[in-house]
């Protein structure tokens, strides 16, 4: 790709930049959010067709102008989007030769699309048969039917954009070692990825966007690089401490404690799905909850949070000493919780709205006279305030919500629950595909926080974050907790080995930390 | 402010100026009549009043109440019995009416806010209880209203002696007058006071400038209002209505969660706020707008039949849309839809003048309608990708 420029309405997105992939290498594009790696792959891959960008683009030599993504997938150039593209009440089948059916003499042969169906599935390591529907399947395994689709499509050149963001550890590494196998066969494959040491592990080169450029290509063809040496080029300057340090203030008053807590599943009600679990959080304490994907860690929040999730609850909650019964989102929140979840364009935004009308929402009565009438210049004021005090990039607060970038977004959130002044803030998955700028900038937010005597509940799949921030952290498997382990005591193996061995023999409060 | 984000801004103002000044070169000026422009709004009422409830089920997520011409009907009938057939006066009829509008209300708002019974399928089933009931309340006929003292709530045109003349209506003059100067000096205080706390505002010769259109416009009306008859009093009930809806929605946090929850539902929830009760909130306000509707259509006509209101939903709900109110919910403005429901009247009105037959109004009506959201979605599209 050469000299390609993308405009958009007020932002250079891409400036001339230059990217050269070798036949069968993979190749990883790593950047901050909104340094261009999507839209650069939304070029090639003709998701932005020819015409709307300048340069030009060279594939075995030959340029190429893509109108449509039909057009690069006959060449062999196939993107798998960050939210896949699977319709979830079709099957595995219907989905892989959606718009490329295996035709028959009358209508659509069936018989050839669920056995190359299967087919693919075997190179991709699923065991799950081809009519099995795409919502019954799991996070995981739907990425690994995004890629066999691809296979179907004879792909020569595979695109990836942040394939293991929603995945855990676990499936993360199959994935990535499946990537190695392709490559021995020949394939070649792009990927974008947040997580560097997966960078590392898997990929040939590396390409470094910042601020819709190149910056760099940094070989990696022992990979054994620096995971420092990236985030240099990631951000301009070096960043010495991933976690930035904090004076550990824990006061012995227990803020929240939960005791035997039990959920069951909102619509299979005699499914278990947070099993017995009990708890503490201390004042001015960070406590993190590692596990994999399905462990019931956001089960467990959710449900803490006014029963927002489950059913069949069971257990007691206190705060401060006091049990209290939460029925509803609003006594959580008047009760001093904060939950900001996981999937912040689903649960946490509303996105055709201004970032000022998001950030007071879960609050709205602080803005507003006693007859709810609101000071809309003071809820603007205070969104300033917030944009100020978070960072967060935006020409105005008038902005709709839709129009950031996913740190962007997050920061709002984080906003919109600051605002609600909450005692025990629940983060699920906090950092989930934001770059590493942004991610500290969110740990300082934590840190603030705490310093300030309030308490935060983290749930994350990336164990070096968990270690690097959590004063103690819970590990759970299967709906039980199975381990717990004090900052000093942790490590990655600890946790995995707990996870691994888990769901056995649960254990529950064994000790103070 | 550049020209395209003035033109995407003010587009249905701007249409509505351009409509209005075709239909008045169309009609020969006939459009611009002092009779004409009066009739206009009090022609259209039951559309003002009734698109302020739908806008608010609108925002909930493009959910629309089908069965507002048959409450309108219910209720307008079982007024009209209660003054022929009871000879009751005309405050008891009011409360009581309006009543079973809130008994609807809850009725609709009840299955549809805490049931989950989807809101096309209940208002669609409500459409034709209400419109069989009101036949049952009818029993089948036309009944006439001749309570004097209720039809001039409603019917009636303020007449102050001494100021008034069969001529000239001077009380519309003097009204438009104060409320142009009020509202140059509210404007004045409220600039001040946000100079003063450092919010960030309008640039003064913007505001001042629309201001000014406003105020010119408003002499405009009362000017052609005092030619002829003066100030009607629905205009009055229609401004109450329209007044308080612009507040809810723009001003409180109950009309905050509208948008809410049409925006994000999940999100909503999850911020404390019930959409239950957003929901049943939204379908009960509508009902009893509708109810009230009903009583001054009836007031208009002088009589009611089974048929009163038939397809009023539809005028409601267009409106809206062409209104700029977002048909997937979470945006639109009771500003907005009011200029879709004169520009609704406008073009309705223009065509009765002209002549033009009825078959053809109905396709001119729909072609405006998809054009208008067709135009919304395109534009939202563009902007919402970049």
């Amino acid at each position: 790709m050469k000299n390609i420029t993308k405009l958009y309405p007020g932002v250079k997105a891409l400036d001339n930049v230059n990217l050269e992939v070798a036949r069968g290498e993979v190749h990883a594009l790593v950047g901050e959010n909104g340094a261009g790696k999507s839209t650069l792959m939304n070029v090639l891959s003709g998701t932005i067709p020819y015409g709307e960008y300048t340069g030009s683009i060279l594939y075995d030599g030959k340029e190429c102008q893509f109108r449509n993504i039909n057009d690069s997938e006959k060449l062999g150039i196939v993107i798998i989007h960050q939210e896949l593209a699977l319709v979830p009440e079709l099957s595995i089948g219907e989905n892989m030769f959606l718009g490329n059916e295996r035709k028959g003499k009358m209508g659509i042969d069936w018989d050839e699309t669920y056995s190359q169906a299967t087919k693919h599935l075997k190179d991709v390591g699923l065991k799950d048969k081809a009519t099995t529907l795409i919502k019954d399947i799991g996070t995981g395994k739907q990425q690994l039917v995004e890629i066999a689709k691809a296979l179907s499509k004879n792909v020569k050149l595979l695109i990836l954009d942040e394939p293991t963001s929603s995945l855990n550890e676990e499936d993360s590494k199959m994935l990535l070692d499946m990537l190695l196998k392709f490559k021995t066969e020949g394939m070649t494959s792009i990927i974008i990825s947040h997580k560097l040491s997966e960078v590392a592990y898997v990929a040939d080169k590396i390409t470094v966007l910042r601020d819709g450029a190149t910056i760099e290509t940094i070989d990696n063809s022992g990979h054994n690089i620096d995971e420092d040496r990236i985030i240099k080029g990631m951000v301009g300057r070096e960043l010495t401490e991933r976690f930035p340090a904090r004076e550990r203030k824990i006061r012995d008053d227990v803020v929240m404690e939960v005791k035997n807590w039990s959920v069951h599943h909102p619509v299979y009600t005699e499914k278990t799905v947070v099993n017995n679990v009990s708890f503490k959080l201390h004042k001015g304490e960070i406590i993190g909850f590692s596990g994999l994907q399905g462990a019931g860690r956001t089960e467990l929040a959710m449900s803490l949070f006014g029963r927002s999730y489950g059913s069949n609850i069971s257990g007691k909650e206190f705060l401060n000493g006091k049990e209290v019964h939460l029925h509803t989102e609003r006594e959580a929140i008047e009760n001093g919780l904060a939950y900001v979840t996981e999937d912040r364009k689903t649960n946490g935004l509303v996105l055709i709205d201004t970032i000022a009308r998001n950030n007071t929402m879960a609050r709205l009565e602080k803005v507003c006279n006693k007859y709810g009438i609101i000071d809309v210049p003071m809820e603007n004021k205070i969104a300033e305030d917030y944009k100020k005090a978070m960072n967060t990039k935006t020409p105005t607060v008038q902005q709709h919500v839709g129009n950031l970038s996913g740190g962007n977004q997050q920061k709002v959130l984080l906003s919109k629950w600051m605002f609600a002044d909450p005692e025990v803030l629940i983060l699920d998955e906090p950092t989930r595909g934001i770059d590493v700028g942004a991610k500290y900038e969110i740990y300082c937010i934590m840190n603030d926080m705490v310093n300030k005597g309030k308490s935060v509940i983290m749930i994350s799949s990336e164990l070096p974050e968990l270690l690097g921030m959590c004063d103690r952290i819970y590990v759970m498997n299967e709906g039980n907790l199975v381990g717990q382990f004090s900052a000093e005591e942790a490590t990655q193996e600890k946790i995995m080995g707990a996870i691994l061995k888990g769901g056995k023999e649960p254990v529950n409060e064994r000790k103070e930390a | 402010m550049k020209v395209s984000g003035f033109v995407k801004k003010y587009t249905m103002t701007i249409a509505l100026v351009v409509v209005f000044v075709f239909f008045t070169m169309l009609t020969k000026g006939k459009l611009v009549y002092a009779q004409n422009i009066s009739n206009l709004l009090l022609q259209n009422a039951y559309v003002l009043v009734m698109a302020c409830g739908m806008l608010l089920c609108i925002l909930t997520g493009g959910n629309v109440d089908l069965s507002v011409g048959s409450t309108l009907c219910l209720v307008g009938a079982v007024a009209a019995q209660l003054m022929d057939k009871n000879n009751m006066g005309a405050l008891p009829t009011v409360l009581i009416a309006m009543a079973i509008a809130v008994v609807i209300g809850i009725w609709q708002g009840f299955w549809i806010g805490y049931v989950h019974i989807p809101p096309f399928i209940c208002t669609l089933a409500g459409m034709f209880l209400f419109r069989g009931l009101a036949r049952v309340v009818l029993a089948a006929k036309t009944v006439n209203i001749s309570n004097e003292a209720f039809l001039n709530t409603f019917i009636s045109y303020i007449n102050v002696p001494g100021l008034d003349t069969k001529e000239a209506h001077l009380s519309a003059i003097v009204v438009g007058a104060i409320v142009s100067v009020l509202l140059l000096v509210f404007t004045v205080i409220n600039r001040a006071k946000r100079a003063k706390k450092g919010y960030d505002q309008e640039a003064a010769p913007i505001a001042f400038a629309k201001i000014i259109i406003a105020d010119a416009l408003i002499m405009v009306y009362c000017v052609k209002l005092s030619q002829y008859k003066g100030i009607p009093v629905m205009l009055l009930w229609i401004l109450l209505v329209v007044l308080i809806f612009a507040f809810i929605t723009s001003k409180t946090a109950f009309g905050r969660y509208f948008y809410a929850v049409g925006g994000n539902e999940k999100a909503t929830k999850l911020s404390g706020i019930d959409p239950r009760k957003v929901y049943f909130w939204a379908y009960c306000l509508m009902s009893i707008l509708a109810g009230f509707s009903g009583l001054l259509v009836a007031a208009r006509i002088g009589s009611v039949d089974g048929s009163m209101g038939n397809s009023y939903e539809m005028d409601a709900i267009g409106s809206c849309f062409i209104g700029g109110a977002s048909a997937y919910g979470g945006s639109g403005s009771v500003m907005g839809i009011m200029i879709g429901a004169v520009l609704l009247g406008v073009i309705n009105q223009g065509m009765s003048i002209y002549g033009l037959p009825d078959e053809w109004q109905y396709v001119v009506k729909g072609a405006v309608l998809l054009v208008a959201v067709i135009f919304d979605v395109v534009s939202n599209h563009k902007t919402g990708k970049a």
